[in-house]
């Protein structure tokens, strides 16, 4: 007899404490290598938050796969609540990581633009966080890039302004991560996925928001609110775009400030993009220059440009290595 | 008198009443002290509290605490007041979260036990005024100073609730 190996109903069966016993509905929304990422509720039952669970891996020996499990939620879980005391927290909340770009206008610059931290349990290998709305800049992007298909036929924007669109989305993902790098933290995971398109107006308002994007600041800016309904092929897909981008999936994060760290994150996000999105591949520039030029960057100047450099280095090696496997 | 049902912890019902003007925080200090098991409560400081998401934060870890089998303190109630602390220091926790002599805005916070019986207890023996628990009035008494002191912030607690109720969380790992 084998036993059954359907992995979300022995998942469910393993659900931790206590939401194992629960009546709230857990929707499964990814299932990832290590981890389940379900949609429920946590403080309030109005109030959506991201569960991401770690079951145990039976084929890894107990005490290293408790280890590890905590290791990764805790790391990050730490870097989420560090982030999100940027230039509020005495002392920075540890260590304090220096960093010359500091002090220049980003400060506090990540606040808000990632899931604020609810609970967690690191024996029993779970973190919840607040709900960010709008999907992934991923899906966003398959989104738009099926409005520039119909673009050509007559339907929706044409393609000119899609690819407009999709600029401005690119150069704001290169301003997060700018943002990210000069507080002092990498996020070795860069990929679409692991990045929300929050529209406007719809972050928590239990959570603090990042500067100059407050609601009343949002609603003047951009036009038709996001939940106006619309005729979705026309007006949606011009405002699919606008939004903030939310950094998410911190397991890998670690604090540092060293050049080659950072060209090794653009790098990744670089390589993922690619393979992701290849339509829109050529576009990717733009993340890279708003990076090192952007306003809301923070690494923008001469530190930014630094990391620029290096990532040449670092596809340089990237080549020379897939020649030689 | 209100109660809360978490939203993953059906079986533990939270009663929760929030007084202004209370002028026997003393003797609900010292029933807290003698171990009076008619006084099981988390008698909260309301001034330190920032919103009914931070309250409820800390009664969910310490819930999830007991659960567990790892309380750090006495019972689930002085468990609640620590579960609001940044740090691992029980004492530090409840001087600085729980009901002290000149209290005078207190959340008292009940896990379990019948609704009825707890509110005519608490209405009986609290000496104060009961007032909605609502984050208006929440932010109507709390003080900005004691807060910052507490979670070691230097700007207003609204912008720092995320990083508060994170470092709660983070406590002890
Ligand atoms: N806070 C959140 N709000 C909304 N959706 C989320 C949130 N966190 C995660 N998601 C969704 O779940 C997916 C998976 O989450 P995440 O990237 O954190 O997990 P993962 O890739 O499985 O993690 P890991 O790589 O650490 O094992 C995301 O791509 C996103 O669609
Ligand atoms: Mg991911």
């Amino acid at each position: 007899m084998t036993e059954p190996t359907s992995l979300s109903l022995s998942a469910c069966s393993h659900l931790p404490i206590p939401f194992n016993t629960s009546p709230e509905p857990l929707e499964l929304i990814a299932q990832g290598a290590e981890s389940l990422l379900y949609k429920t509720t946590f403080l309030f039952p109005s109030q959506p938050a991201a569960l991401k669970i770690r079951p145990v891996k039976k084929w890894r020996h107990p005490t290293l796969d408790k280890r590890l499990t905590r290791a990764r939620i805790l790391a990050e879980a730490r870097v989420l609540v560090k982030l999100s005391g940027e230039g509020i927290a005495v002392g920075g909340g540890g260590r304090k990581v220096k960093d010359p770009k500091k002090g220049n206008g980003v400060v506090g610059g990540m606040r808000g633009l990632v899931p604020a931290v609810l609970g967690l349990d690191w024996e029993g290998g779970w973190l919840v966080t607040e709900w960010i709305e709008g999907g992934t800049v991923k899906e966003a992007i398959y989104r738009v890039s099926r409005a520039r298909t119909m673009g050509g036929s007559g339907v929706g924007l044409s393609g000119d302004a899609v690819v407009e669109e999709l600029r401005g989305l690119l150069r704001k993902m290169g301003e997060v991560v700018g943002k990210l790098h000069a507080c002092g933290v990498v996020h070795g995971d860069l990929t679409t996925s692991n990045m929300m398109l929050r529209p406007f107006g719809t972050a928590s308002p239990q959570s603090s928001k990042p500067e100059g994007h407050d609601e009343a600041s949002a609603q003047l800016s951009t036009g038709p609110a996001p939940d106006v309904d619309q005729p979705k092929s026309t007006s949606r897909s011009q405002t699919s775009l606008e939004g903030d981008i939310v950094l998410i999936d911190f397991g890998l994060a670690t604090q540092s400030v060293s050049d080659e760290d950072r060209a090794v994150d653009l790098y990744v996000l670089e390589r993922a993009f690619g393979s992701t999105h290849p339509r829109e591949e050529e576009l990717f520039a733009c993340v890279l220059d708003a990076y090192a030029h952007g306003e809301g960057s923070g690494m923008n100047g001469k530190a930014g440009k630094t990391v620029i450099r290096k990532l040449e280095d670092v596809r340089m090696r990237g080549r020379k290595k897939s020649m030689l496997g | 008198m209100e109660t809360i049902v978490l939203p993953h912890l059906p079986d533990h019902h939270l009663h929760v009443c929030l007084f202004v003007k209370v002028h026997n925080a003393q003797f609900l200090r010292q029933q807290l002290l003698d171990g009076n098991v008619d006084f099981e409560y988390a008698f909260l400081d309301a001034a330190v509290l920032l919103s009914r998401q931070h309250v409820l934060a800390a009664c969910f870890r310490a819930i999830n605490d007991m659960l567990q089998d790892r309380l750090k303190s006495k019972n689930v109630h002085s468990e609640i007041v620590f579960s609001l602390s940044p740090n691992n220091n029980i004492s530090d926790s409840f001087r600085r979260f729980g009901v002290s002599e000149i209290t005078t805005e207190i959340l008292a916070v009940k896990v379990g036990n019948d609704q009825m019986q707890v509110e005519e207890h608490l209405r009986k023996h609290v000496e104060g005024q009961a007032v909605p628990f609502t984050d208006e009035i929440l932010t109507s008494i709390r003080n900005e100073a004691r807060i910052q002191r507490a979670y070691r912030v230097e700007t207003s607690s609204d912008q720092a609730d995320a990083f508060i109720i994170g470092s709660m969380a983070l406590k002890g790992s």
